[in-house]
């Protein structure tokens, strides 16, 4: 299919040309993967007067960890987060979760920040950036912001960003307690699938944990019923029990193409229990290997 | 506005003249005459259109021709210009495609994880392959030849 619009193309060689386009027109679009935008541009969902191609820039290619911040740029792809040594040693949590994404051809190109602006409500990135408080680091004419994961997402695809911004990347701080984690995908196949339900989970050594579901709001949900009720308690068959009646209040889950609210809401429930099992085991040293799915 | 850019197409510097808007798949297809590449899904679904860029699987009905200015793109003729490779040999003896129509991007696919894991396990191969559909063959020849090449 043919894009019917017509738009400048730019391929940007620093960041102040990018934010120097950003302000002069009024329909700019920021291209890297081009996996989201290339569709939406077929289909003139978007139809921007230019299009900014960032991957010239090399600095926002960086896998970075110093001061106990991890900092993944805007142009790093999810082939380059499975394959980063940083990633696989420090956040293997990453790691499994960019393995679930779509698959090889689209991994090679799609970005996490990519996905993270896309915003769609089953991406896969969202739920790890929560259970790890990440900030989203952008900058524009007003200069650099730095926006909380849990302000980022505001809805259905919308996110925080303003129309004349660009993302940089992506800061993660590593967490200062021992802690061991795990993602949980729902699919209908194994192999590029979106997610019917995904799922993060941290735990820590003192038995506090993070927890935040995808695909089963407009935005990513933190589980903060779910985890104020386990919080630094054993987690007993009896508590997992009640912490599973807990998912209904914390997610809204929807019918739709690929499962219905009531499958969701059920296996939301089988993926809780299976997904803290295995970040517990793996606090202990043993549990599944990371990108071996739990479910 | 139309730009000429020049880029490294299966090994021969390339120049050609683009729109912004022009997705490489119906450049390489319509206006260089390469036919390995297919439109299947149009959408980065199916995998038939997949061609690469430095080295690594795209989909090139997600790419915009000018994006691979200055860029290496190989596509399954690049692949065997010396003739068929073992692996497409593998494929051959083990019959493993039927109407043919995914057999590029599959092949293209498998290349990549070759060179880069030369002894992958059954699951390997599988992942390698999840974003390349066959409606003809339920996967298991195509699994089974590259199995057998690499044991």
């Amino acid at each position: 299919m043919a894009i019917e619009n017509q738009y400048e193309y730019v391929k940007a060689k620093n960041l102040d040309e990018v934010v120097g386009l950003l302000q002069r027109f009024k329909n700019a679009v920021i291209l890297s993967g081009g996996t989201d935008l290339v569709e939406l541009l077929k289909t003139g969902a978007v139809h921007p007067d230019v299009v900014i191609d960032i991957k010239g820039l090399d600095f926002l290619k960086d896998i970075r960890l110093g001061n106990n911040i991890l900092w993944i740029g805007a142009g790093v792809t999810f082939s380059e987060l499975i394959d980063s040594e940083i990633i696989n040693e420090h956040f293997p949590i990453i790691a499994e979760m960019s393995k679930t994404v779509a698959s090889v051809g689209i991994r090679n190109r799609a970005t996490m920040v990519g996905n993270i602006c896309s915003a769609v409500p089953c991406m896969d990135s969202g739920p790890v950036l929560s259970v790890y408080k990440a900030r989203i680091i952008t900058d524009g004419q007003i200069g650099e912001r730095q926006i909380p994961i849990e302000q980022w997402f505001v809805g259905n695809r919308k996110t925080a960003l303003f129309k004349n911004e660009i993302v940089k990347g992506i800061s993660i701080p590593v967490p200062d307690k021992k802690h061991s984690g795990c993602f949980v995908k729902l699919r209908r196949y194994s192999g590029e699938d979106l997610a019917q339900v995904n799922l993060a989970i941290l735990a820590f050594d003192d038995y506090s944990f993070r927890i935040t579901f995808g695909a089963v709001a407009p935005t990513p949900v933190r589980a903060m019923r779910i985890e104020r009720l386990i919080n630094r308690m054993k987690l007993v068959p009896e508590l997992m029990e009640k912490a599973q009646q807990l998912v209904e209040d914390d997610i809204a889950p929807i019918t739709d193409i690929r499962a219905t609210k009531e499958y969701r809401l059920h296996m939301a429930k089988v993926m809780l229990e299976r997904g803290l099992n295995a970040a517990l085991d793996r606090l202990n040293g043993g549990g599944p290997a990371y990108g071996k799915s739990v479910i | 506005m139309k730009k000429e850019i020049g880029f490294l197409l299966n090994g021969e510097r390339r120049t050609i003249e683009v729109s912004p808007s022009e997705i490489l798949l119906e450049v390489l297809r319509d206006r260089l005459g390469l036919n390995s590449p297919k439109c299947g899904c149009d959408r980065g679904d199916c995998g038939t259109c997949s061609v690469m860029i430095n080295g690594k699987t795209v989909r090139s009905c997600l790419v915009l021709a000018i994006e691979v200015e200055d860029q290496e793109v190989v596509t399954l003729e690049g692949i065997m210009q010396n003739g068929l490779t073992p692996l497409q040999e593998s494929f051959l003896k083990h019959n493993s495609f039927q109407c043919g129509f995914c057999a590029p991007g599959v092949i293209l696919s498998t290349t990549e994880l070759l060179a880069k894991n030369p002894h992958p396990n059954k699951e390997e191969i599988q992942e390698a392959i999840a974003g390349n559909l066959c409606r003809c063959t339920g996967y298991s020849p195509i699994i089974d030849a590259v199995v057998d090449l690499v044991k």
